[in-house]
C-alpha cells in the first residue's frame, strides 16, 4: 500500500465539546480525498475568545500552546473559518515578541488550513458525481469571507455535490454571534440573527449552511420549527458523498 | 455621562423593539448602502482611488503639524482669522467670546460634527446666544433636544408624523399635511427669518485645503450657504485632521465622500471659503473665524490609533454595521455612533467614559470593508478592549471566568474531567441538543444554548481512528 498523505486535524473547542459530529465528518472527508488523519490529542483551544475579549496573555498562552501541539503537522485542518483566521492572521504578530515561538507561529500560520479551502487547493479534491440534492443557501461567516478571502471553496463544493445555491439577500451580513458579544449583548445579538434567519427563509431553502460552529449554534439557537435546518458545510458535503 | 454595558444595552433594546424605528433604520441604511454601491461602481477603478485617498490622508496625518501651518499661514493671507483650540472648552470659548464681543444675540448653524462633540449650543445659550441649526435634520433633532442618531442623517430615526408634530409645537400650528414638500416649506419659512438676522453663521468643515487656506463644505440643502454668506461673521470649527495639503488632495477626498456616503457622485452643494468678501463681492461675511480643534486628536499621532484619524466622516461604517442597524444611534451616547464612533469616543472623550463601545462589535469587519480609507476599525477595537483589560477595567466577574477559562483550557486533562461532570451535571437542563434555562438564568435570553455532546470529539475519535475508510 502506498503511503499516504498526512495532515492533522485541529477539531477547534466547538466541535470537540458541543458538535463533535463535524469533526467526525471532516475525518471522513480527508480520508476520502486521500489524507491520514492524525489527531494530536492535547489540543483544546485556539485562544481566540480571549483574544477577542481583550485578554492578551490567556490568549498568547494558549497559542504558544497550540504552536507546541502542531510543531511537526506536516498540515492542519480546521473546520472552522474563524480559528484558521486566528491561528494564520493573529498568531504571527501575537507572538511576535516571544523568540521561542516568532518563527513557529508564522510557519503553523502558513501551514494551517480551513477545511473547504484545504479540500479544494491542496488535496485537490474531486467530489463524487452527486445526484441533484436540492437548494442550499450558505451563510459567510465574517472571518472567513473577510479576512481569509473564502466564500467561492465552501460554494463551489456545495454545488460540486448536486446542491443547487439560493443567495439570501445578505449573505455575508453577520449573523450576530460575536463569540462573548453573544452573551455581553443578547437583545442586539439576538435581533441580529433573527434577521440573518429571516433572510435565510426568505430564499425558501430547506437547508442552510455554514462554516463555522459559533455562527451554527448562533443560528440554532434561534432557530424556529418553520426555517431551514442549519448545518455545517462539513456534516453536508460528507453525507452528500457517502 | 458614562456609556456601560448596561445602558448601552438599555438603549439598544429599545431600538430593536420599535418597530417602526427599525423599519426606519434599514431603510435609510438600506438606501445609503445601495448607493454606495452604485456610485463607487460607476469609477473607473474605485479600488484605486481609495488606495490613492488612503495614501494621501496616511501621509498628510503623518506631517499634520507641517499642513496645519500651511493651512493657518495661506488663510490668514487670505483674510481669515486662525484659532487654536486645544479641547472641547477653549473651542466652545472662542466662539461664545466671538459672539459676546460683537453683540451677536442669534446664529445660524449649518450641520457640523465638531460642533456637536463640543457642546457649542449649550455654550452659546449658557452665552445669552441663540443657536438655530439649519440643517433639515439638524433643526429637527434640535426641536426634540436629542443628538444626532448617524453622522451624515442626524434624523434619521424621525416619522414624519413625530416631525409633524415637532414643527406644530414649534411654529403653534399643526402642519397642513406631513407630507415631505409640506414640512420642507414649513422649515424654509421659519428659517428663512433666521438666516437674515442672525447676527453670526457657525459651520464645521468637511475639509480644510492647506495651500489655498480654504475650508470645504459639503452639504445638500444650501442651507450651509445661507449660513456662511449672510451674516457679517462666519466661524468655522474643524478638527485638525481634516486638512487637505492640496487640491488635488481634495478632488480625490470629494470624489470619494458623497460616494461612500449618500451614493452621490458630488453633493449638491460644494462650498469653497477662501477668506472674508473681497471688495466687489455681492455677498459674503465681513469676518471669517476658523477654529482648528484637536480635542484628543494629537494624542493619536504616533500611537496604534493614529489611522482614525485618517477618517473622513462619510458614514459608510454606520450603514453597513450590523450592531448600529439594530441599536440605532443614541445606544453610543456620542455624536459619534456606529463602528467609527466605537472607536472615536474612547479614543478622543476617554475609555473610562465609553467601556461598552469596545464591545460593541462582533468583529465582522463590514466597517473596513466600505471604509474609503479602509481604516481597520476591528483592529482597534480588539486594542481598546486589550487595553481595559491592562488598565483593569474589566469587571472583576469577567477577570475571574476569563482567566478560569484560560486555565482550564491549556490543562487538556481539566479539560477532560471538567467537561465530563458538567456532560452529566446539565443532564435535568437538556433537551435536544440544547440547554433549557429558566429565562432569568439564561445569558443569551430567548436564544437556546447548546448543550455539551454527550461525547466529546476526543472521546469518540478511538473508534473513528479505528474506523474503515
Amino acid at each position: 500500500m502506498v503511503a499516504r498523505k498526512e495532515v492533522s486535524l485541529f477539531v477547534t473547542c466547538l466541535v470537540d465539546q458541543v458538535i463533535p459530529e463535524v469533526g467526525v465528518a471532516a475525518v471522513r472527508l480527508l480520508r476520502r480525498a486521500g489524507y491520514q488523519v492524525a489527531f494530536p490529542q492535547e489540543q483544546t483551544c485556539c485562544g481566540q475568545p480571549f483574544f477577542n475579549s481583550g485578554f492578551q496573555e490567556q490568549a498568547r498562552t494558549l497559542a504558544a500552546r497550540t504552536v507546541d501541539i502542531f510543531a511537526d503537522a506536516p498540515a492542519v485542518v480546521l473546520p472552522s473559518g474563524s480559528c484558521t483566521t486566528m491561528i494564520r492572521k493573529e498568531y504571527p504578530h501575537l507572538l511576535a515578541g516571544n523568540p521561542r515561538y516568532a518563527y513557529r507561529a508564522r510557519r503553523l500560520a502558513r501551514k494551517s488550513f480551513e477545511l473547504s479551502e484545504f479540500l479544494l487547493h491542496q488535496a485537490g479534491w474531486q467530489p463524487p458525481t452527486s445526484t441533484p440534492r436540492g437548494a442550499v443557501t450558505y451563510h459567510d461567516s465574517c472571518h472567513m469571507c473577510r479576512m481569509l478571502g473564502l466564500g467561492a471553496e465552501p460554494r463551489l463544493l456545495l454545488a460540486q455535490t448536486g446542491h443547487e445555491l439560493v443567495e439570501m439577500a445578505e449573505p455575508d451580513r453577520c449573523c450576530g454571534f460575536g463569540g462573548v458579544f453573544s452573551i455581553r449583548m443578547p437583545e442586539i445579538s439576538n435581533a441580529m440573527t433573527t434577521d440573518k434567519l429571516d433572510q435565510a427563509a426568505d430564499t425558501g431553502a430547506p437547508l442552510l449552511v455554514t462554516a463555522d460552529p459559533g455562527c451554527l449554534l448562533q443560528m440554532r439557537g434561534l432557530a424556529g420549527e418553520k426555517g431551514p435546518s442549519i448545518q455545517h458545510l462539513a456534516t453536508v458535503l460528507e453525507e452528500a458523498t457517502r | 455621562m458614562t456609556v456601560t454595558i448596561a445602558s448601552f444595552r438599555k438603549e439598544a433594546a429599545t431600538a430593536v423593539g420599535d418597530a417602526h424605528l427599525q423599519v426606519a433604520l434599514e431603510t435609510a441604511t438600506g438606501h445609503f448602502r445601495d448607493g454606495r454601491s452604485e456610485a463607487l461602481a460607476e469609477l473607473p477603478d474605485a479600488e484605486a482611488l481609495r488606495d490613492h485617498l488612503k495614501a494621501v490622508r496616511a501621509a498628510t496625518i503623518a506631517r499634520l503639524a507641517d499642513h496645519l501651518e500651511t493651512f493657518e499661514r495661506n488663510a490668514i493671507a487670505a483674510g481669515a482669522h486662525v484659532h487654536w483650540a486645544r479641547d472641547a472648552a477653549e473651542a466652545a470659548h472662542t466662539v461664545t467670546e466671538l459672539a459676546r464681543a460683537r453683540g451677536v444675540r442669534l446664529a445660524t448653524k449649518s450641520k457640523s460634527m465638531a460642533t456637536e462633540e463640543i457642546h457649542l449650543n449649550q455654550a452659546l445659550r449658557a452665552a445669552g446666544v441663540e443657536p438655530v441649526e439649519t440643517d433639515l435634520g439638524e433643526w429637527i433633532i434640535q426641536l426634540a433636544e436629542e443628538p444626532p442618531y448617524h453622522i451624515i442623517a442626524p434624523a434619521i430615526h424621525k416619522t414624519r408624523d413625530q416631525v409633524a408634530a415637532l414643527f406644530a409645537a414649534e411654529t403653534g400650528a399643526p402642519p397642513a399635511d406631513d407630507d415631505i414638500a409640506t414640512l420642507t416649506a414649513i422649515a424654509r419659512r421659519e428659517l428663512r427669518q433666521r438666516f437674515l438676522n442672525a447676527g453670526m453663521g457657525i459651520s464645521g468643515g468637511n475639509l480644510a485645503v492647506a495651500e489655498t487656506g480654504s475650508i470645504v463644505l459639503v452639504t445638500n440643502e444650501g442651507n450651509g450657504r445661507m449660513v456662511t454668506s449672510l451674516p457679517p461673521l462666519h466661524v468655522a470649527v474643524i478638527g485638525i485632521e481634516k486638512v487637505a495639503p492640496t487640491w488635488d488632495d481634495a478632488a480625490a477626498w470629494l470624489s470619494l465622500l458623497a460616494r461612500s456616503a449618500t451614493g452621490q457622485p458630488l453633493s449638491i452643494y460644494t462650498t469653497v471659503i477662501t477668506g472674508p468678501a473681497q471688495e466687489g463681492d455681492v455677498d459674503g461675511p465681513a469676518e471669517v473665524h476658523i477654529i482648528l480643534l484637536d480635542n484628543g486628536r494629537s494624542r493619536l499621532l504616533g500611537t496604534e490609533y493614529e489611522e482614525v484619524l485618517q477618517c473622513i466622516r462619510c458614514g459608510a461604517c454606520l450603514n453597513i454595521c450590523p450592531v448600529y442597524r439594530e441599536a440605532g444611534g443614541h445606544a453610543y451616547g456620542s455624536p459619534y455612533s456606529g463602528p467609527i464612533g466605537a472607536v472615536v469616543s474612547p479614543l478622543l472623550f476617554g475609555l473610562e467614559n465609553y467601556p461598552a463601545l469596545p464591545h460593541a462589535s462582533t468583529l465582522c469587519g463590514a466597517c473596513q470593508d466600505v471604509c474609503p480609507v479602509r481604516i481597520d476599525l476591528p483592529r482597534m477595537l480588539l486594542a481598546l478592549r486589550a487595553e481595559e483589560v491592562s488598565h483593569g477595567l474589566a469587571s472583576p466577574a469577567e477577570t475571574v471566568m476569563e482567566k478560569g477559562a484560560a486555565f482550564i483550557l491549556a490543562h487538556e486533562r481539566l479539560l477532560r474531567w471538567g467537561r465530563r461532570l458538567l456532560a452529566l451535571g446539565q443532564l435535568p437542563l437538556v433537551a435536544g441538543r440544547q440547554l433549557q434555562l429558566p429565562p432569568n438564568l439564561n445569558p443569551a435570553q430567548e436564544r437556546r444554548l447548546p448543550a455539551l455532546a454527550p461525547r466529546s470529539f476526543h472521546e469518540i475519535w478511538p473508534e473513528l481512528e479505528d474506523e474503515d475508510v
